[in-house]
């Protein structure tokens, strides 16, 4: 069983939910900019919540099934269709072997994962199928996805199966068929609220007091030099320290962090971002709003909300808790005529 | 370093948060052969008895940053049943655990550090600012090499790309500003020099290092384990290779330095 890339849209590539364990190697975890949104659709189509999907950014590829497959969609409002007929997301769908997936632009955020029941079955590398664009390897090839590539696809699991054959029940000769239920907005992220709740970071007390106020109050707007490393954003005005010299020694840092180079306006690090950094860090975002931020776009304007360290880690084990309520629900349906 | 007994809690340290999913400790901001240590004993034990939840851990020059999962911790927590006492989230529990690690007395002194030699052709097209540093500096190209060949090296930390060494110890002789303006691309295997510091390219970037000579040696190799020939704490040397011999090392083998 596999894909086929007709049409491989602006940058769409192979993500899982990244490489853990490599960092001390310079190796970021990478993995999908937009975790949740990979995860339920994972869980959607009865994979593993971490399996290997294709990140669609902006603009998506047109994809042809070899056979009947069970796929969700899940992330930015993107237009999608089969033929004439719009595609849903955020659910379970049936589609029929031969049967092309045409995925357009995105009318509300920027990115989205398509899950196929089964994983896509791309060597791994370090322990994950997430391609690193940078250096070249993991996912398919090392590289975003090109016009003719064919993705092997693995099995799906038995609830996959379950949830096929409910579909295909209703079908009839459609070319595909989406399941009467699909994921709460009640479990989603704050996707458009353009507000990214950041706990104050390890260098925060380098900056003058009113710049770490006016970071914490003014818009950001994410500038054309931002991609899966992380996104330049532009303020009013620059953010300045209090003492002289910004660089500090190198340290580790990960995604989410908000670093501040020499020019005082601030980075915020993403999925790709280097693994060690030497710009003071003013802000780190929270892990619950790292999908929110992944589904901005250049262009976007943004705000940073201070929580504390508790709070951002009472939200993150809500949100575990809520994907596992998602899992179940999957389970459920399944079961249930 | 062979045979001491360290304590890594007798060098000063403090603890803080890096986001929500990581604590680092940190043994003040001055690079030093202590701190090296310090480093090295509890990175060593950190690996030895992860703390469940535990993901992975970053050495640099003076901290060390641990990954955790603050999920898996909340759950192991609540099914132990153990009295809350202090702790009162994922981040109290870690540094707890952190705490007990670096207080602990070590059963066994630091792994004798590895040392890796790399092959460097020097000049010519494969070191094209030789020429440059040697000016620059008041040497001929010949007194930079025996300069930058001479040393043992320190991998301080791993990081910036995939295998990308920082190293310490290198002469202020040979030291030399980066290029005014930055190479579009470095070819990867590249060795140069930045201010005091030197290092080796693994992957072809962009870059402005003055670019002294190329290692054969592919550096970073995926499909290995582990992926990268140096890691934080192994001893390095440089030796010089004639262009012959650098030809004949990357015919031979069959992941050439790209």
């Amino acid at each position: 069983m596999d894909i086929r890339i007709v049409k491989p849209g602006l940058l769409t590539s192979v993500q899982d939910a990244g490489r853990q364990g490599y960092q001390k190697y310079g190796v970021a975890v990478g993995g999908a900019m937009d975790a949740f949104a990979l995860r339920a659709a994972n869980l959607l189509v009865g994979n593993p919540d971490g399996e290997a999907a294709l990140e669609i950014t902006l603009l998506g590829p047109t994809v042809e099934f070899s056979c009947d497959s069970l796929v969700s969609l899940c992330g930015g409002s993107f237009a999608a269709h089969i033929g004439e007929a719009p595609f849903p997301l955020w659910r379970p769908v049936l589609v029929r072997a031969g049967s092309r997936l045409a995925i357009g632009r995105a009318t509300a955020g920027s990115r989205a994962y398509l899950a196929v029941a089964g994983g896509l079955d791309v060597p791994l590398a370090m322990g994950s199928r997430s391609t690193d664009l940078r250096a070249g390897f993991g996912g398919w090839h090392g590289r975003a996805l090109q016009a003719g590539d064919r993705l092997p696809v693995g099995e799906p699991s038995p609830l996959a199966r379950r949830l096929l054959q409910r579909c295909a029940a209703s079908a009839g000769d459609a070319a595909f068929r989406a399941a009467p239920w699909c994921a709460s907005p009640r479990l989603m992220p704050r996707y458009g609220t353009a507000e990214l709740r950041a706990v104050r970071g390890p260098e925060a007390g380098r900056f003058r007091a009113d710049s770490v106020r006016r970071f914490f109050a003014e818009a950001y707007e994410v500038s054309p030099q931002s991609d899966r490393m992380g996104f330049r954003l532009a303020g009013a005005a620059p953010l300045a320290l209090t003492g002289a010299g910004g660089d500090m020694i190198s340290a580790a840092v990960c995604a989410g962090a908000v670093q501040v180079p020499p020019d005082g306006q601030p980075i915020l690090l993403m999925a790709d971002a280097q693994t060690t950094g030497g710009y003071p860090r003013i802000a780190h975002v929270a892990g619950v709003d790292l999908p929110v931020a992944a589904q901005l776009k250049p262009g976007s304007r943004v705000h940073f909300r201070e929580i504390s360290l508790r709070e951002a880690q009472a939200l993150w084990i809500r949100r575990e808790q809520e994907l596992k309520e998602l899992e179940l629900a999957v389970r459920l349906k399944a079961g249930w005529t | 370093m062979q045979g001491q007994k360290e304590r890594p809690g007798s060098l000063p340290y403090r603890l803080f948060p890096l986001g929500d999913r990581a604590v680092v400790v940190q043994w003040g901001e001055t690079i030093s052969a202590d701190a090296h240590r310090a480093i090295r004993s509890f990175v060593q034990r950190l690996e030895e008895a992860p703390f469940p939840g535990m993901t992975e851990c970053v050495a640099a020059y003076t901290t060390v940053t641990v990954y955790y999962d603050p999920y898996h911790i909340y759950m192991a927590w609540q099914r132990s049943g153990e009295n809350a006492g202090d702790i009162d989230s994922p981040y109290a529990y870690v540094c707890s655990a952190v705490e007990a690690l670096l207080s602990d007395r070590p059963h066994r002194s630091i792994d004798q550090p590895a040392t890796v030699v790399i092959p460097v052709c020097y000049g010519g097209e494969y070191g094209p600012d030789l020429e440059h540093v040697a000016a620059a500096c008041g040497l001929t190209p010949a007194e930079v090499v025996h300069i930058h060949t001479e040393p043992d090296y320190l991998v301080h930390m791993i990081g910036f790309a995939p295998g990308f060494p920082y190293l310490g110890g290198m002469s202020e002789r040979i030291a030399t500003p980066r290029r005014a303006v930055p190479r579009v691309s470095v070819p990867a295997g590249s060795v140069g020099i930045a201010g005091g510091q030197t290092g080796v390219y693994p992957l072809s970037t962009p870059g402005g290092w003055q670019l002294i000579g190329r290692t054969p040696l592919a550096l970073f190799r995926p499909d290995r384990e582990p992926p990268t020939v140096l890691q934080a704490g192994d001893t390095v040397r440089f030796q010089a290779i004639s262009r012959e011999e650098f030809e004949a090392w990357t015919s031979a083998s069959s992941s050439p330095a790209s």
